[in-house]
């Protein structure tokens, strides 16, 4: 019956809600040292959920695949008989091919060009909201993640660790409007920071009026925000305009395509910056 | 029964948020599919009905996603009260008003949203304007559809139904 009252009298419920909701946003709001137990502990119950549909996705996936193969199987088979001669051939010369790939591949690695310790991670989620760039990674706490370590790709930087969870991490993407990191221009080594902007485009800040900044330059992390190692691709210069007496206007369009991610790289050691900063607190 | 029925809706839409639309449109998400189960729940059951799921709803995605846990809460609060109080004072069963209501929601929802992040110097915003009138949109017709599709089934399979029987005869 007091159910029935107090749905009956919505103004005072909605008055009631609405204080609720102001209340805990100042808590947070005054008190903000750290990540919310709540967000935490909610962040880390719906990353499982996340991981068990993204499973679940991912198998019915190959099934309805497997079933599509299927159907087309006995037509196949003749032809792959006839082919498979001819593979036998071809793949003694694939096979040395593919030993000179993998050579380069090795060359190639990002983790050897960076001589830093990082894990690979899977992205099994999206932000909640379509306001936050975020996406959730199948790495926690437990392989050793911590808040602000850098997440790369091989094409540049993805963003940072923002909440750890146990087994899952919510990652804050560079194009998300909270989002910066410290760059310099590659060709004229001119320092700047780039800030998201919430669609698909950077925004190069703080760069004088006198600084040498072209369209087509290559921006690469400088290493002063503590978080990003020196040196890792960032974007490239898309349009420069003149903002104000003192300084330009740039966008940025980011080397990684967010929309094509599907496995990333988290550094899991301090770059120098951040150890040089931990050294001096100490 | 009810509320199990919209606790269910909301889990259904923060699970399509997250999940099914990183495949459908590789992480650019312009639609937001919880405040349309909140303003779908307001119009049917009411504004404290409303209210209530649009403060679940929020927090939870306030949870999930934002730095400030609250302020999606308050945003969805206000837009399911209002919602709700429209839908009762309002014959609201037609396409073309609900399309209005689901589009003033979410008007409503980043004016709110939006004010409170750039009152709060926690987030600013620049010039949204085109980016919420595309998503007002989005949800106006993803909303109308839902609406459309809930009563439009049960009709279609009494119909069948009917169509058997006569057959039978």
């Amino acid at each position: 019956m007091a159910l029935v009252d107090i749905r009956q009298r919505s103004g005072y419920l909605f008055l009631g809600v609405v204080l609720g909701h102001v209340l805990l946003i100042s808590a947070q709001v005054n008190s903000r040292t750290g990540v919310p137990v709540l967000e935490a502990v909610t962040f880390g119950i719906f990353s499982e959920v996340q991981r068990t549909l993204s499973g679940g996705i991912t198998g019915v996936r190959r099934v309805w695949g497997s079933y599509v193969g299927l159907r087309h199987v006995k037509a196949e088979n003749e032809e792959l008989k006839r082919q498979l001669a001819e593979a036998q051939i071809a793949m003694q010369q694939q096979r040395a091919l593919a030993d000179r790939a993998r050579g380069l591949e090795k060359l190639l690695e990002l983790r050897d060009h960076l001589n830093l310790a990082t894990t690979g991670a899977q992205i099994i989620g999206a932000a909640a909201s379509p306001d936050f760039r975020t996406l959730t990674i199948d790495k926690g706490t437990r392989d050793g993640l911590r808040p602000d370590m850098a997440v790369i790709a091989p094409a540049g930087i993805v963003g940072r660790i923002v909440v750890p969870s146990a087994r899952s991490a919510k990652v804050q993407l560079l194009i998300d409007r909270n989002a910066a990191a410290g760059v310099i221009v590659e060709r004229t080594r001119a320092q700047g920071v780039v800030v998201g902007s919430g669609d698909d485009r950077l925004q190069m800040q703080y760069v004088s009026e006198a600084s040498d900044v072209a369209v087509g330059d290559l921006l690469v992390t400088s290493g002063i925000d503590t978080i990003y190692p020196k040196g890792l691709a960032v974007g490239r210069v898309e349009s420069v305009e003149k903002n104000g007496p003192a300084f330009k206007r740039i966008i940025v369009k980011p080397t990684v395509d967010f929309t094509q991610l599907e496995e990333v790289l988290v550094v899991v050691t301090p770059t120098p910056a951040k150890e040089a900063a931990a050294g001096v607190s100490e | 029964m009810k509320a199990a029925g919209v606790i269910l809706a909301v889990v259904a839409a923060l699970a399509l948020q997250t999940t099914l639309a990183r495949f459908v449109v590789r992480g650019t998400v312009a639609i937001d599919l919880v405040l349309v189960v909140v303003v779908y729940v307001a119009l049917t059951s009411g504004p404290a009905t409303g209210l209530l799921s649009g403060a679940i709803a929020g927090l939870v995605q306030d949870a999930l996603s934002s730095p400030v846990i609250g302020i999606g809460g308050l945003a969805k609060t206000i837009v399911g009260f209002l919602a709700g109080v429209i839908g009762t004072q309002f014959i609201v069963s037609q396409p073309l008003p609900r399309f209005v209501v689901f589009f003033g929601a979410t008007i409503a929802h980043a004016v709110v949203f939006m004010g409170l992040y750039t009152v709060l110097d926690i987030r600013h915003f620049g010039n949204p304007s085109a980016a919420v009138a595309g998503q007002a949109t989005a949800n106006a017709l993803v909303g109308v559809i839902a609406f459309q599709l809930v009563e439009l089934l049960p009709g279609a399979v009494e119909r069948r139904r009917a169509t058997k029987t006569r057959l039978r005869r």
